[in-house]
């Protein structure tokens, strides 16, 4: 249970929605429409190849993970199915439908 | 209505939309679950929607929650949380070339949703179709936002008010991992994209005794020099061939 205060709450509340408008916001409102260098671009194409591996990675095969066979194999299947297919729908159902399905079925 | 689906805008803002669909699979669940186990740990309604709506970023509203419960003091609490938000930061960057053109209140606006689905979803219809202009890319943008804000939203109530009538153990951790790798695969076209990607995954199971989640953003910053550099490798390569 929460023993935290109803003010602690919403410092905690108000705390996240400011700091985390902030950090959205920042180039987005501060940058605008002024031109970024070439070579900055360039990294910031990587980005979402470069972020979202990073937040997955800890999930599958982290310490906290518990490394299950199944989540493995589910994952790698979406991964080939969405290389493969270049269509996010369908790697999402292949792989939550891989998942579910041989969930229910091994038991 | 005729004329208004008739708008590039609008027709935009419904290709977003239907594209965020898929999302929608695991943001329900998500949400309810949100809803639910902040319920259980104590949060009344008001406090609960607080997060959802003002803060609407599911993985630092979890792992706040978390901390909470442990009696984490305020400041961890925050510092962890905000520090799981950062890599907002670098979409933040990485859209501005797509809609900083965009008036102050737009853009502040779109910032307020500029959460993973959104954010992913828009870079690769903004790759893959570079002649958009600002306002069919802000239609495609807000297409795939607003929808999912709201079922954030919706469902986070709905998983307040029901508490522990939800089950919280039925896998929906395993779908948030499941719909990134979706968004990831079909962009790892070139070599840079995968050896960007693989130093991402590496670096971040090396750096983890780092703390907050910091460690993710010294991996996502090296793997944006890795693949940019890449890319210039071989650039040069065909140049000299």
């Amino acid at each position: 249970m929460i023993e935290a205060s109803t003010t602690e709450i919403w410092i905690v509340i108000l705390g996240m929605a400011a700091g985390t408008f902030l950090i959205r916001f920042s180039f987005l409102g501060l940058v605008g429409d002024r031109p970024l260098p070439a070579w900055l671009l360039r990294l910031l194409r990587y980005t979402p190849v470069a972020v979202l591996p990073a937040v997955v990675a800890p999930m599958l095969l982290g310490a906290k993970a518990e490394t299950d066979p199944l989540r493995l194999f589910c994952a790698a299947v979406t991964i080939i199915v969405g290389v493969w297919t270049k269509n996010v729908l369908w790697a999402i159902l292949t792989g939550l439908g891989l998942f579910f399905g041989l969930g229910a079925f091994l038991g | 209505m005729d004329s208004m689906i008739s708008s590039p805008a609008a027709r935009q803002f419904l290709q977003g939309a239907k594209d965020g669909l898929p999302f929608h699979i695991v943001i329900w669940p998500f949400a309810a679950i949100f809803g639910a186990i902040a319920t259980q740990a104590g949060l009344n309604v008001v406090e609960v929607m607080g997060f959802s709506i003002l803060v609407i970023a599911g993985s630092a509203q979890l792992a706040a929650l978390q901390l909470m419960t442990e009696n984490a003091p305020t400041v961890i609490v925050l510092a962890t949380a905000l520090a799981v938000n950062l890599r907002m930061g670098m979409y933040s960057a990485s859209i501005t070339p797509h809609l900083g053109k965009a008036s102050l209140l737009t853009r502040a606006f779109a910032a307020y949703m500029l959460y993973d689905q959104p954010y992913a979803l828009s870079t690769i219809k903004f790759e893959k179709e570079p002649d958009m202009n600002l306002s069919e890319k802000l239609g495609y943008f807000f297409g795939t936002a607003i929808p999912i804000g709201v079922a954030w939203y919706a469902l986070t109530l709905i998983g307040a008010l029901l508490g522990e009538r939800i089950p919280s153990d039925i896998g929906v951790d395993f779908a948030v991992p499941i719909t990134f790798l979706a968004v990831v695969a079909p962009m790892l076209k070139t070599l840079a994209h995968m050896a960007s990607a693989l130093t991402s995954v590496v670096l971040v199971l090396v750096l983890s005794f780092m703390p907050y989640g910091t460690g993710l953003l010294v991996a996502a910053c090296v793997a944006l020099v890795v693949g940019a550099q890449i890319e210039v490798w071989m650039e040069k390569r065909k140049d000299a061939a």
